[in-house]
């Protein structure tokens, strides 16, 4: 049987999503019969490849860096599964949106008692005003809520994707889960 | 009180005169979804969660203040209705900073509650992301617009339970603000008993108890509706 070809990436995620992944435990093996982790931080693969059949995305929309990798991901994924609350709602990302980055930059690095006041930029992404839900910057195929979603919310997601089949997980998890 | 036979979902049943189609329904196991709705206080239909399809008129009617009538025949569950819920709890998640998983009623919170029974996994509208403030100035309470859905609950539980109007609500529309007499810090508000009801009747982790972290939120749900049915029972002791 021709294995799925799987991705995983966090954008502006904490990385407790894939700890959630990883929290699956002996049902991975079961899945790495079904399915080959094309690329992921989970294994050491440095581009993201072509003809990947799902991608799950951890993290909601922060930078300039963020969007140039999701429109890639979008562009070589058939699906896109925006995986937890940060990708589907910016959830803490968004802490930042009412007042704006830049104003964020200023009170952490320059408002607070520091030695050397300055909001660092060298080598760095440069912060969109606002933290975006992925889905309000390209198509996804489908949402996978929670903060983390849990191991069996992601298992029964991920079983019913392979089986060909739409998936509910609303009894597995919701916002803020 | 005379007997009415109504018809819900295609089930037959008998209500009493005078109650409304939403207490008609519960009673008679069928549930319909509210969130501004609070047991032992005035209903305002303010949430049009609970509207339903009634036979021979095109307007949805909010059940929570519509009178059961004889012969009405009701659908609180079509594809129509459910659609129209599900956009009116994306609207209210994009409206404020709800931000579940760092609120203090993650877990216990009926908007939350609301959008998993809907399956609600992500919300279609542009996020508002306004500027409002948490004011933690009373020496127990807090109070974060940020989660504030507008259901007035707090308004008239303080007003008809407690009695002391301490709340109320200013500006209209999307600029509306639940205030503390007349629009001062709560800490200030002299007509403020203490009492926390209306920290008890929030939907949401917008009223809050202060010093509890994310989840920790546990609103007591049984509090208003025991204290309207003690006074019942005192009152016709009298």
């Amino acid at each position: 049987m021709q294995k799925i070809k799987l991705a995983t990436i966090w954008l502006d995620g904490c990385s407790g999503c894939h700890m959630s992944f990883l929290d699956m435990d002996e049902r991975l093996l079961a899945l790495s019969e079904q399915v080959e982790l094309v690329y992921s931080p989970l294994v050491d693969v440095k581009h993201f490849p072509t003809g990947v059949d799902v991608t799950l995305v951890e993290g909601a929309i922060s930078t300039d860096e963020d969007l140039k990798k999701i429109k890639t991901i979008r562009q070589r994924s058939k699906l896109v599964i925006a995986f937890g609350d940060c990708a589907i709602t910016a959830n803490i990302p968004s802490l930042r949106n009412p007042e704006g980055a830049e104003k964020m930059l200023g009170s952490i690095y320059v408002d607070m008692p520091v030695v050397n006041p300055q909001v660092p930029r060298e080598n760095l992404p440069v912060l969109l005003d606002r933290a975006k839900p992925l889905h309000h910057t390209v198509k996804v195929d489908h949402y996978l809520p929670g903060c983390p979603p849990s191991a069996d919310a992601i298992y029964h997601f991920l079983t019913d994707l392979l089986a060909g089949g739409e998936s509910d997980v609303s009894c597995y998890t919701r916002f803020g889960a | 009180m005379s007997e009415i036979q109504l018809t819900i979902n295609g089930q037959a049943i008998k209500a009493a005169e005078g109650e409304t189609i939403l207490e008609t329904a519960r009673a008679n196991g069928i549930d319909i979804p509210t969130l501004c709705h609070q047991e032992g206080v005035t209903p305002t239909g303010a949430c049009r969660m609970c509207l339903v399809e009634l036979d021979g008129t095109n307007k949805l009617l909010p059940s929570c203040v519509t009178r059961a009538a004889d012969g009405m025949v009701i659908r609180t569950d079509t594809e129509k209705l459910k659609r129209y819920r599900r956009t009116i709890l994306e609207l209210l998640f994009a409206e404020r900073n709800h931000t579940c998983a760092v609120c203090v009623s993650n877990g216990h919170c009926e908007l939350q509650s609301q959008a998993q029974a809907h399956k609600i996994d992500h919300v279609n509208f542009d996020y508002r992301n306004p500027q409002l403030i948490v004011d933690l100035s009373h020496e127990r309470f807090g109070i974060d617009h940020n989660r504030c859905i507008l259901c007035g609950r707090c308004v008239r539980v303080c007003d008809e339970i407690e009695g002391a109007h301490t709340r109320d609500m200013r500006n209209r529309g999307i600029a509306t603000l639940i205030i503390t007499d007349f629009d001062q810090s709560w800490g200030e508000a002299s007509s403020c008993t203490n009492c926390g009801k209306c920290v008890e009747v929030c939907p949401t982790g917008a009223l809050f108890i202060k010093g509890l972290g994310a989840g920790e939120m546990v609103k007591n749900h049984e509090l208003v509706p025991g204290l309207v049915n003690t006074r019942e029972v005192v009152h016709a002791k009298n």
